[in-house]
């Protein structure tokens, strides 16, 4: 029999539940018990949802039940346990009779509480085997499951559909995750906390997501990892078949002490893991943010086929910084600007644009300029990827003008518009263009985060691009991007060796 | 964990076609001269004393470097044979050519608690540690693994055309890498230690190692 960790049938159970019930539903709103009922009912679940309660009480309009044995007929998959840890071996006997596949024990008191814990965990996934449930957790804030409208967890937010996989060793990285989702707009397919991972680890999940049509890039935190190999088997797998980024906390030694203290798994020897994650392919990020950003830039751009980057910009010194962080990439290249490409750009621009990388246009710019210039940046044939800059400019001074109080005379209505609809075209021409050509174009600037809802980053999320908060860190994802190409062309080119 | 004396752990290797010295194990000052006249490439032997309990040559004083006269030889292998103390075992003198390179590599094998064996190479010599410019793999590793174990150095200035001496042969150096993994994969091998792995024009060499069993 396949082990139950690997059963794609009984993964689907927890992911895309046909019903789900919460075991020890709760009319405290303080209560995980009121809260995981809460999320589910809150997020447009389409299935049928249940909860038991001791008392029977109604919760959040649903009629509860005292116990699981007791439910009225209709399909469930997932049980959703927010119960003390000493009741859930009789809850999981009750699953399993009820013919549910999938449990998420949010119950602490497991591996993480010493001896006594382990010993109760050992015991409570020994049973899981036996009667065939797969245990999710515990000890764990719950899943998401966008393709099902499913927030079964009971933490926020609930994030945008999208097709990154999110599996995390710490609950708290599951919602980082998420929020950088909501605030991007750069969504999520699945997302699970894997708790104490006593029955189905982070390596599970990755696998499943690998295999998963709704998910098309894995995005994980890990700390310690108990068996070094079967994590990088299971990784390999996941590898070959999407790009997956990957934090790991307890790199340093300082890290390692609170990593202890907190999993209690044990910490890799760094090096060899780095060294690991190069083997496989994995690209491993530094922090959250890098992660997200990876992630994000791998579910929505292509990927470049070569590491020469062009940047375009607005203005001198962002392109000289941006300049240093490629250059400080150890495999992005920040290219000569082609003879050809600087003379056809010459005949768009007056002479005192840069005439080198970065293609600077030194506020020479007119009205159709930069869509123009950015063809002509992507249809090069030695250009595999731009760094676009200076967006959003215009729509701020236009956000500025119209609180001004001389808007909309003076001919303020006017040049407002013309400002916010420019901000929006260029963000579009950087998603049409990318389409078009088949390289990344990634658009970064600061009002990303400082004003959202201005019509150059806004119509970025519109296009459904990232729109990366700095130029260095769109750069930093652009190497991830880079390095995972070369990691499919050479890998592709081991393969027919 | 037991570790093989120099002259058996090179054996080990050379079985594998890792690239070492050709040298030579003797047990008398005679046969040193003997050695030392058939090895010698021009720039002197070395002479080091050899045996399954013998690590720290080095600190012990059991290396004699640019040995060019065979008065110097015999003298030499007399010395460090008189200086084996009867914890040392069963010892012999081993007579190896004198190497020109100013380039020190890294490379070896480990057995990590987590990931198991791991291939590892960097920059070497006695700052190898301090510099820590390494990088590993797990063993065994593919001929595209040991190429990217190259490109993953950060000195890679050192690996160029380098005071005048011609730029390292990546191809020589992706053999040696997977001879090593070769070598990790023998069940009873726990760890190997090349240090240096000496760069003579444009080649790597292993110029000492050692070798631990199970």
């Amino acid at each position: 029999m396949v082990e139950l960790s690997r059963s794609s049938e009984h993964l689907r159970a927890l992911f895309d539940p046909a019903g789900v019930v919460v075991v020890g539903a709760s009319t405290h709103p303080g209560k995980f018990g009121f809260v995981a009922l809460h999320n589910i009912l809150a997020s447009g679940y389409q299935g049928s949802v249940f909860a038991t309660n001791l008392e029977g009480e109604t919760v959040l309009g649903v009629q509860t039940v005292p116990s699981i044995a007791d439910l009225p007929p209709g399909p469930i998959d997932l049980a959703v346990i927010c119960t003390p840890a000493s009741t859930n071996q009789a809850i999981l006997r009750a699953c399993a009779a009820r013919g549910i596949r999938a449990a998420f024990i949010t119950s602490a008191g497991y591996g993480e509480a010493g001896e006594a814990g382990i010993e109760q965990q050992r015991v409570l996934i020994d049973l899981a085997n036996e009667l065939g449930v797969l245990v999710a957790g515990p000890n764990g804030q719950g899943l998401v499951s966008t393709p099902s409208k499913l927030c079964a967890q009971i933490v926020a937010p609930y994030p945008p559909a999208g097709n990154i996989g999110i599996a995390s060793q710490s609950g708290n990285f599951v919602s980082s995750f998420q929020n950088w989702s909501v605030g991007s707009g750069i969504g999520v397919s699945r997302s699970v906390s894997a708790g104490n991972a006593a029955m189905v680890t982070v390596a599970d999940y990755l696998a499943f997501y690998a295999s998963d049509p709704a998910t098309k890039v894995g995005l994980a935190y890990v700390e310690g990892i108990a068996d070094g190999r079967a994590f990088a088997n299971r990784i390999a797998d996941v590898t070959r078949q999407m790009p997956l980024v990957l934090v790991k906390g307890g790199s340093t030694e300082g890290g390692q002490a609170a990593a202890a203290s907190h999993t209690g798994a044990l910490a890799a020897n760094d090096r060899v893991f780095d060294g690991m994650c190069r083997q496989l392919g994995v690209s491993r990020a530094r922090t959250v943010e890098e992660a997200f950003d990876a992630a994000a830039a791998f579910a929505t751009q292509p990927l470049p086929h070569g590491p020469h980057v062009a940047v375009l910009t607005t203005a001198g010194g962002w392109g000289v910084v941006t300049s240093d962080a490629i250059t400080e990439d150890p495999d992005l290249v920040l290219m000569p600007l082609p003879i050809d490409l600087r003379a056809s750009i010459d005949t768009k621009l007056p002479p005192r644009w840069s005439r080198s990388n970065p293609v600077d246009l030194a506020g020479a710019e007119t009205r159709d300029t930069i869509p123009e210039v950015m063809e002509l940046m992507a249809a090069h044939p030695d250009v595999h990827a731009i760094v676009y800059l200076g967006i959003g400019i215009q729509s701020n001074q236009a956000k500025l003008t119209r609180a001004g109080g001389f808007f909309p005379d003076h001919g303020l209505d006017r040049i407002v518009a013309f400002h916010e609809r420019q901000d929006a075209r260029y963000a579009q021409a950087a998603h049409d263009l990318s389409v078009r050509y088949g390289k990344p174009i990634l658009t970064a600037t600061e009002l990303a985060v400082a004003d959202p809802s201005n019509p150059g980053p806004a119509t970025v999320r519109a296009t459904g691009r990232y729109c990366f908060p700095t130029a260095n860190r769109a750069v930093t994802a652009l190497g991830h991007l880079y390095r995972r190409s070369r990691f499919e062309q050479r890998r592709a080119g081991e393969q027919t060796r | 964990m037991p570790t093989l004396s120099e002259s058996a752990s090179k054996d080990l290797l050379r079985r594998f076609d890792f690239p070492l010295l050709d040298e030579r194990e003797v047990s008398t000052p005679d046969q040193a001269v003997v050695a030392a006249r058939e090895l010698d490439k021009g720039n002197g032997v070395v002479a080091k004393l050899c045996g399954d309990r013998i690590a720290h040559k080095t600190e012990r004083g059991l290396v004699r470097l640019g040995l060019r006269q065979p008065e110097a030889v015999f003298q030499a292998a007399e010395s460090l044979l008189a200086a084996a103390t009867a914890d040392d075992g069963d010892v012999g003198v081993l007579i190896a050519p004198m190497l020109r390179g100013n380039r020190e590599l890294i490379a070896g094998v480990a057995l990590d608690p987590q990931f198991g064996k791991v291939v590892m190479f960097g920059i070497g010599g006695i700052f190898a540690e301090a510099i820590g410019d390494v990088v590993f793999r797990l063993a065994p590793i593919s001929a595209l693994d040991a190429q990217e174990m190259i490109e993953d150095i950060h000195a890679q200035t050192i690996l160029g055309s380098f005071r005048g001496e011609p730029e390292i042969d990546r191809t020589k150096l992706v053999e040696t890498l997977l001879a090593l993994s070769a070598v990790s994969q023998l069940p009873e091998v726990v760890s190997v230690d090349i240090n240096p792995l000496i760069v003579v024009d444009g080649k790597p060499i292993a110029v000492d190692a050692l070798v631990e069993v199970r």
